[in-house]
């Protein structure tokens, strides 16, 4: 499932420009990381998580719908790179276990699981874009919880933006990003890796992680 | 797509992309099952109503377990243990369970149009399990699924239909998910069992198993329903089984890759051999199997934010 070889090291794309630009208007939108910063900033993450567990072994990866899971396999790669071995890792859907579902004007559509390994006793790194509220956290713990009993779950995530409502932290953290609730933190990481970008934008309608 | 819809009541007026969205639902619903632990806590708190006025195991069950993986808590009413017996009509039923605030209500009723009847009278969503002659939406959507899942596909599949066509919810809800989406369909079985006018419909129409069969992708066959036999739609279940039964056979005409389904429950060596009941064909277990994940999309569907609930 999470194949891929490693992108080289391409130029930074305009996307930093066109922001810039944008910035004049009423609606401000701010690159804070490009896909070259944020290889950088990925990199210093798995060996983070690589130095805190002392190697890859025991050690699972879990992206979080929709966002988490091309992190998760970038990051899955670069553990290749550096210790030659290959973690098992998947993907989980946390729709299913929101707290917010019947309060949403209609149901969201349903996205993927698929962790097809066991994680009993073995250390799960979570991984996501972006920390808010920490509900989305609480939601995946709860639905790992329900494929078996893991010796730990530790947290990676690209952007912490703060605004927490639940006690949960991050282990590992990409950028530190001060926020305000009205500003949105958009993470890119559907297409090319090339094209890969974090973006801060205000304001904007309320909205949840 | 965003789905606004608060009762499932039939396929008639179900679009293509309604039905694709179940479906695709149906498939995350699919994941839970295979867990060690299948049950997530979607619908906890939720409240679903099994109003069964007409004996069911399968439908009933397949429900039942469907709310109990989301988490719902499931409370099965049927007729013959009610106060049904004692008189009371359909709506002052509805109208007391409505009272006790369920979230759903599954309703298989022999009155054709009882589900659409009630929905106009309750604040609950209502999920039509068949309707007299009329729908059986989650059979539909189920037949759906379970062909997807071994074709791939269903434009341009030619599949027969065999059986009671006349008494058939089932062929009525399959006609709009299977018509709808492309299929070729064939009905076949006695003329008194099988209206002409059924062409309307778009489906070919004929009295010769063998026409049926002949290089379908997928034949499905209908329980010839015992209870019915009074009427004299065949002579006897023997001729009936000599000439509209399924066999090794007449089954050879069909494409090499094709598949055998019957909504259950089998009446074995009378629509369907023994044989092929059990052969790698049949995908009637997938069925059941399928038909979980399609009530558990239906359920949590259903169990949206709209206003009307409770």
């Amino acid at each position: 499932m999470l194949d891929g070889s490693v992108s080289g090291n391409p130029q930074i794309p305009v996307a930093a420009e066109k922001g810039g630009k944008c910035a004049m208007k009423k609606a401000s939108r701010k690159v804070i990381l490009d896909a070259k910063g944020m290889e950088r900033v990925l990199s210093r993450l798995t060996h983070e998580i690589l130095e805190k567990n002392k190697g890859a072994e025991e050690l699972v990866l879990v992206g979080i719908m929709s966002g988490g899971v091309p992190l998760s396999k970038f990051i899955r790669e670069k553990i290749r790179a550096i210790e030659g071995m290959d973690v098992p890792a998947g993907y989980v859907d946390i729709t299913l276990y929101r707290d917010d579902l019947s309060r949403a004007g209609y149901q969201p559509r349903l996205k993927r699981t698929e962790i097809p390994f066991s994680i009993d006793e073995k250390k799960v790194v979570l991984v996501d874009d972006v920390l808010f509220t920490g509900r989305t956290i609480r939601a995946a713990m709860d639905a790992l919880i329900d494929f078996g009993r893991p010796k730990n779950i530790q947290l990676a995530v690209l952007v912490d933006r703060g605004h927490r409502e639940l006690p949960i932290r991050a282990d590992y953290v990409g950028r530190n990003v001060p926020t305000s609730r009205n500003e949105n933190v958009d993470v890119m990481v559907q297409g090319e890796r090339e094209e890969w970008k974090v973006i801060l934008r205000e304001p904007a309608p309320a909205k949840g992680e | 797509m965003d789905w606004k819809r608060r009762h499932v009541l039939g396929l008639a007026d179900f679009r293509i992309e309604e039905m694709e969205f179940v479906v695709d639902t149906a498939r995350s619903m699919e994941e839970v099952l295979t867990r060690d632990i299948k049950k997530v806590p979607a619908l906890r708190g939720k409240t679903v109503v099994n109003l069964f006025f007409e004996a069911s195991t399968r439908t009933r069950t397949s429900f039942e377990i469907a709310g109990k993986r989301l988490s719902a808590d499931v409370v099965n009413f049927s007729s013959s243990t009610s106060s049904v017996t004692k008189g009371e009509t359909l709506l002052d039923t509805a109208k007391n369970i409505e009272a006790m605030k369920p979230n759903i209500v599954i309703l298989r009723h022999y009155a054709s149009g009882s589900p659409h009847f009630l929905s106009r009278f309750v604040s609950c969503s209502i999920i039509n399990a068949g309707d007299g002659a009329n729908e059986h939406p989650s059979q539909g959507l189920l037949d759906l699924y379970t062909i997807l899942k071994a074709k791939g596909k269903i434009n341009g599949l030619k599949i027969a239909i065999i059986g009671d066509i006349l008494h058939s919810r089932v062929v009525r809800s399959d006609l709009h998910s299977l018509g709808r989406m492309g299929a070729n369909l064939w009905l076949c079985g006695p003329a008194t069992m099988v209206p002409k006018e059924m062409e309307r419909t778009g489906a070919k129409v004929t009295y010769d198993i063998r026409e049926a069969v002949k290089d379908a992708d997928v034949v499905m066959m209908l329980r010839i329903q015992l209870e019915r036999q009074k009427t004299a739609y065949f002579p006897s279940l023997r001729e009936y089984s000599c000439k509209y039964g399924l066999n090794r056979a007449v089954f050879s005409l069909a494409k090499e890759d094709a598949v055998i389904m019957h909504p259950g429950p089998i009446n074995r060596g009378v629509e369907l051999s023994d044989e092929l009941a059990d052969s790698a064909q049949s995908r009637i277990l997938n069925q059941v199997e399928s038909g979980v994940a399609i009530r558990m999309a239906l359920l949590y569907l259903l169990a949206g934010g709209h206003d009307a609930a409770h």
